[in-house]
């Protein structure tokens, strides 16, 4: 995050600072935004963002109606069809919670809904583990939803409220997931400016969508009939459907971009956009992580310089749409990319890492990138382990290695 | 009032508008009908256009917004959802 100094309210009038973890900071957003209906189900480490939301229901602090399901699939689906008649609408959970979610997660993209809903990260069973990676999320990124990955509480703050913007923006229609790790985000305190009302309200006008079927009950339609292979007087079936919301995904940089803008000309806090460097302009040797993971990275980047090592970060706060061109842009002047992943799409190797190279596919001078896998199920991971990849990397990119198997840094038998 | 995007060039999601027979005369389905109690009805008995928890339940789009809401059978599937809706228990499902 940099700060930019001409703030337009300099004086900070109104705001507030208050010390809490990402969870609270997520519900003092959703809370400001003036969110009408909330739908969710408990589960670790998740819980805390609608505990307290409902706190704040319960003290007339927040004019939202909170619906009680039996499931997290209930629980977006009662968004889904709330988001449909024209309410604002979020929802928060994490690991099975999201996975239970996973049929309506296509539908709720598929309807183009603007739904906010912040994805807690933990790993998924088995064995059972409530600790956090970012296997959920990214077990989800087929469906449709933006992914913005967050690094702070202050973070997550401002990313909860800019989603809610880019989400209803007329050029995006889209679901979004803010994601951030469990525990070292959801559960760690942190100082986090809360903007005065005023100012989140100038931000966020009233909520709008392409359907808002309560404001149109003399034109009554069906959603989501079935369509059929091919279009039927003239009206686009399936396939046109989805071209235009993958067409919506890949022009949602942009929007995300200008969006960013606008928040930090108001807040004074220009997080980066898609992709965020530390240390990085001169730097031979790109870090490349998500989340927690480029936290951590950010600490060995001394030890490195020190050793002859121009290295520095590049963190990916964009996953989906995955921003090619940035990362292409980004690294252009990058010898060998380093990517730590906190996840796996098995069989194969770190999600981050695999889209990295996709993305290099076809360009010339392309950086070496290789990858590690870190940190699955909280597993401690530390500067040492940031140090070891980085060093491995660099031996293999001397070599130009072509390497298929998977590393992993941190097991017991090392 | 705002109208829903019905351009073919520029609509984002699949809507369906309601068409008459569309689906042939679901009618026929049928095993129970809905019958309406004009006394409990209390659109019937008011001047003023409200409730119409029938017309906007009806999954079929059978049943009019008018006063009172007449129900079309030839293509009313006979589901009872207007009679499990009504909040006056004025529409009663009677066996076909």
């Amino acid at each position: 995050m940099t700060v930019t100094k001409d703030s337009p309210n300099p004086g900070r009038e109104g705001r507030t600072t208050l010390i809490i973890p990402g969870n609270h900071a997520t519900s003092h957003a959703v809370r400001q935004a003036h969110v009408q209906v909330i739908a969710a189900y408990p589960i670790t480490p998740q819980s805390p963002v609608v505990e307290k939301l409902s706190e704040f229901i319960e003290n007339g602090e927040m004019d939202s109606r909170m619906i009680r399901v039996e499931s997290e699939q209930s629980a977006i689906a009662s968004l889904c069809s709330a988001s449909i008649t024209g309410a604002r609408v979020f929802t928060a959970t994490s690991s099975h919670g999201l996975t239970y979610m996973n049929e309506q997660l296509a539908w709720a993209a598929g309807t183009r809904l603007p739904i906010v809903m912040c994805v807690v990260t933990r790993a998924i069973g088995a064995p059972w583990s409530v600790w956090t990676d970012h296997q959920d999320a990214i077990s989800q990124r087929d469906t449709g939803w933006m992914q913005i990955f967050c690094e702070d509480n202050q973070e997550i703050y401002d990313t909860v409220l800019e989603a809610f913007k880019i989400a209803q923006d007329k050029r995006v229609y889209l679901p979004v997931m803010v994601c951030y790790d469990g525990y070292i985000l959801s559960h760690t305190m942190m100082p986090t400016e809360l903007l005065a009302q005023e100012e989140v309200d100038g931000f966020l006008p009233p909520f709008q969508s392409h359907l808002m079927l309560a404001n149109r009950m003399d034109d009554p339609v069906g959603v989501n009939p079935v369509t059929l292979p091919d279009p039927k007087e003239g009206f686009p079936a399936y396939m046109e459907l989805r071209h235009r919301m993958q067409k919506a995904l890949e022009g949602s940089i942009i929007v995300m971009e200008e969006v960013e803008k606008e928040f930090a000309a108001i807040s004074g806090r220009d997080h980066g956009g898609a992709v965020r460097g530390y240390r990085f302009d001169d730097a031979d040797v790109a870090i490349l992580g998500m989340g927690s993971v480029s936290s951590q990275a950010k600490t060995a980047i001394d030890a490195l310089r020190a050793q002859g090592i121009k290295a520095g970060v590049l963190t990916v706060r964009l996953f989906r749409p995955f921003p090619k061109q940035r990362l292409r842009d980004a690294l252009k002047n990058v010898k060998t990319a380093v990517v730590f992943d906190r996840d796996v799409a098995y069989g194969l190797e770190g999600a981050l890492c695999s889209e990295l190279k996709a993305s290099f596919s076809n360009v010339k001078d392309a950086p070496y990138i290789t990858g590690f896998i870190v940190g699955i199920g909280g597993r401690d991971f530390t500067t040492d382990h940031v140090i070891k990849g980085t060093k491995i990397a660099l031996e293999r990119a001397k070599n130009n290695e072509i390497h298929d198997e998977t590393t992993w840094l941190g097991l017991m038998d090392e | 009032m705002d109208k829903i995007d019905k351009n073919p060039k520029t609509v984002i999601a699949a809507v369906q508008h309601p068409r008459v027979g569309e689906g042939g005369k679901t009618g026929t389905w049928r095993a129970f009908r809905p019958v309406l109690d004009r006394e409990k009805c209390v659109l019937t008995k008011s001047d003023k256009a409200r409730c119409h928890y029938c017309w906007m339940y009806c999954p079929e789009n059978a049943t009019s917004r008018t006063r009172p809401p007449v129900v079309n059978y030839d293509y009313c599937k006979g589901c009872g959802i207007c009679a499990h809706e009504c909040p006056h228990k004025a529409i009663k499902m009677v066996e076909e």
